[in-house]
């Protein structure tokens, strides 16, 4: 039975399902015994899981390392970064220590643990508390990246990567926390690799990645009503990344834009557009588009920041920009 | 205290020293003759912390080991045969040719790596701390680092979260007096990092790093310590790397006369002088040790050496593990 959930309720569930299947799950991080996590994603877990529920002092490098050993010597841990944007804070023991271990000590060492952290703006909160970071880890070999836009994505998520056998970088957008999606009463997971579609359509295939899934499902009610037919994948993960899904709908459709709210410069979109100029070369009518937030760092005041990010209305006009192209 | 060390303990430590001393010679010799590439960082002069403080724990306590790592990985258990191959990038090392010299490690014997990146490793022992207490399997975890780590947040990081949490931690700082060319004067204002402990509430303690004796009453207290949920210790051996920060290095930032006072101070040596002298163990004997790991490392060598390199066509497995099941 499908009920209607928060998505913030949809983790702690998983959470705590995942902790009750396996008591070597542990979750370590900053605030998140009695606070629950500044979202209330861990709420409660605490008093369930005692000593499996660890507040840490603000050392990111800390949570980072001491997850990876703990993950290398027989526990599951959830390293949870409050903001994406602290994962600065620990970026040798993500890149040069997590990511390579197993493969570095010959693949002998199993290194099961996920990075959980949350990300992205509209809400004020400036430059460093609303980046989107998740194409920075992809350039890395040995991390597994998830990215849900929805409350019924993240829980089916987030229990498939605590159960993996290897690092996994989980970006939750803070967005979705508070909005209500169907999650159903029984257990479920959602295998990595395998894009969802969210809209089936036949004009244009718009990938489109964590939260602007939300902004496309809007563009494409607008566009209805322009009789403008988009087809919506998201990948929700993109390592690894279900390539055959978006290039099925390339190959129908003919046309691709591909939106996220990171940075355009070097973001996934710029990997997914290559990867379909490679394998959907003869099926395109058009060069493929990105839509993604300007290359300056988040600004404050709410004009600014909404000017900066992607917005709805940018997805509209360069779905027409795009179906205005006429084939050759 | 008054502690009897054992004369079979001594003489294992003896041995590993000795293991360690010639694996350290032949390797700088492969260096020479081009056949280990990259880089190669030697832990002559300093045999007598890891093989001390290694000696004192179980197979299945972890250690976190550094760039000059060989000596910690052999005093733990791994064999020179395959670290002999993974510095000759071999199939038949320990991390079948893709880590070489910085990243040799051998999971079986508790070694959770040695690490390219100064400071690097010092968490991951925190984490495998993090393990033992809550798995209640009273399990040991040291992390050899040295002097330049020390300046590293993720030492400070560490030695917090581990002081706070009581975890069965032994962070080994062995204080060489470089990191790298730059003395540990020009680094730091205060030179003693044992006094940092003070800072986050656990102990420290000053060593003689030279001295297996001084080095085995320290260590064993502050193992057993940690094993009976008493918290983790610092441990500052002072000590001094005969070679340079890397094979190759020219040294221009020392003077042979500071060199030559700690060749004077050969851990190995005066190991030997107490050996012969409290313990009564004849030069013979000695010498026998001596001779038995020349052959183990000629023969381990030779291993090496006649094992056939990796199949290229193998580059890209073992980046993630592969499971159907979950």
């Amino acid at each position: 039975m499908a009920r209607e959930i928060l998505g913030k309720d949809a983790i702690n569930e998983a959470l705590r399902e995942e902790m009750i299947r396996d008591e070597t799950v542990i979750i370590l991080g900053e605030d998140v015994t009695q606070l629950g996590s500044p979202f209330g994603t861990c709420k409660g877990l605490y008093l369930e899981f005692k000593n499996r529920v660890l507040n840490t002092p603000i050392s990111e490098s800390a949570i980072i390392g001491t997850a990876l050993g703990a993950a290398m010597t027989g526990l599951r841990p959830i390293a949870e970064i409050m903001y994406a944007d602290f994962l600065g804070c620990a970026m040798d023991q993500i890149i040069n220590q997590v990511a390579k271990t197993r493969y570095m000590f010959g693949g002998k060492a199993k290194v099961p643990m996920v990075i959980k952290t949350q990300q992205g703006g509209y809400v004020q909160n400036a430059a460093q508390h609303s980046q989107s970071l998740e194409a920075l880890f992809m350039h890395i070999p040995g991390l597994k990246i998830v990215i849900p836009s929805n409350p019924y994505d993240a829980k089916g998520l987030i229990k498939t990567a605590i159960r993996d056998d290897n690092p996994v970088m989980f970006f939750d957008h803070k967005f979705f926390y508070n909005m209500k999606g169907e999650v159903p009463e029984e257990e479920y997971l959602i295998p990595f690799g395998e894009a969802s579609i969210k809209k089936e359509g036949s004009d244009i295939t718009v990938i489109a990645i964590s939260h602007m899934v939300n902004f496309a499902i809007e563009a494409g009610s607008k566009l209805e009503m322009e009789n403008i037919s988009i087809e919506i994948i998201d990948p929700r993960t993109l390592v690894p990344l279900d390539l055959k899904t978006i290039i099925d709908s390339v190959k129908k459709t003919g046309r691709a834009v591909i939106v996220h709210e990171a940075n355009l410069t070097c973001g996934a979109g710029a990997e997914i557009d290559a990867l379909i100029s490679k394998e959907a070369f003869d099926y395109l009518d058009a060069p493929v588009e990105r839509v993604g937030a300007k290359p300056v760092p988040i600004p404050f005041s709410e004009v600014l920041e909404n000017a900066a990010l992607p917005q709805v209305e940018d997805i509209v006009n360069i779905v027409k920009k795009v179906l205005a192209r006429n084939k050759r | 205290m008054k502690i009897k060390i054992k004369k079979d303990d001594l003489l294992d430590i003896y041995t590993i020293m000795t293991r360690i001393r010639k694996f350290e010679e032949k390797a700088a010799d492969f260096y020479k003759k081009a056949l280990i590439k990259g880089s190669l960082h030697l832990y002559i002069g300093e045999e007598a912390i890891a093989a001390t403080v290694c000696k004192l724990l179980n197979k299945d306590d972890y250690i976190s080991s550094t760039h000059r790592g060989h000596g910690h990985i052999i005093a733990k258990g791994a064999k020179p045969d395959k670290a002999f191959a993974e510095l000759l990038g071999k199939q038949t090392g320990y991390c079948k040719g893709r880590g070489g010299s910085m990243h040799i490690s051998d999971l079986d014997t508790g070694i959770l790596g040695a690490n390219g990146i100064v400071g690097g490793g010092i968490p991951t022992a925190v984490g495998a701390g993090l393990s033992s207490k809550i798995l209640s399997n009273k399990k040991v975890s040291v992390v050899f680092f040295g002097d330049g780590a020390a300046n590293q947040g993720t030492f400070h990081e560490s030695i917090n979260l581990a002081a706070l949490w009581q975890l069965p931690v032994i962070f080994v700082c062995e204080n060489n007096h470089f990191g790298m060319t730059v003395p540990i004067t020009e680094s730091t204002r205060e030179e003693d990092i044992y006094l940092r402990a003070r800072g986050y509430g656990l102990p420290g303690y000053k060593i003689d790093g030279n001295d297996v004796i001084a080095i085995y009453k320290i260590a064993s207290t502050a193992i057993e310590n940690a094993r009976n949920g008493k918290g983790p210790s610092l441990l500052e051996c002072k000590t001094y790397r005969w070679s340079g920060h890397w094979e190759g290095d020219s040294c221009f930032y020392r003077e042979e006369a500071e060199l030559e006072k700690w060749v004077k101070k050969c851990p190995i040596k005066r190991l030997e002088k107490i050996l012969a002298g409290e313990y009564g163990i004849s030069k013979t004997e000695l010498e026998r040790i001596g001779l038995m790991i020349d052959a183990e490392i000629n023969q381990a060598a030779d291993f090496a050496l006649k094992s056939p390199y990796p199949d290229p066509k193998d580059l890209l497995e073992d980046i993630f593990y592969n499971s159907n099941k979950h």
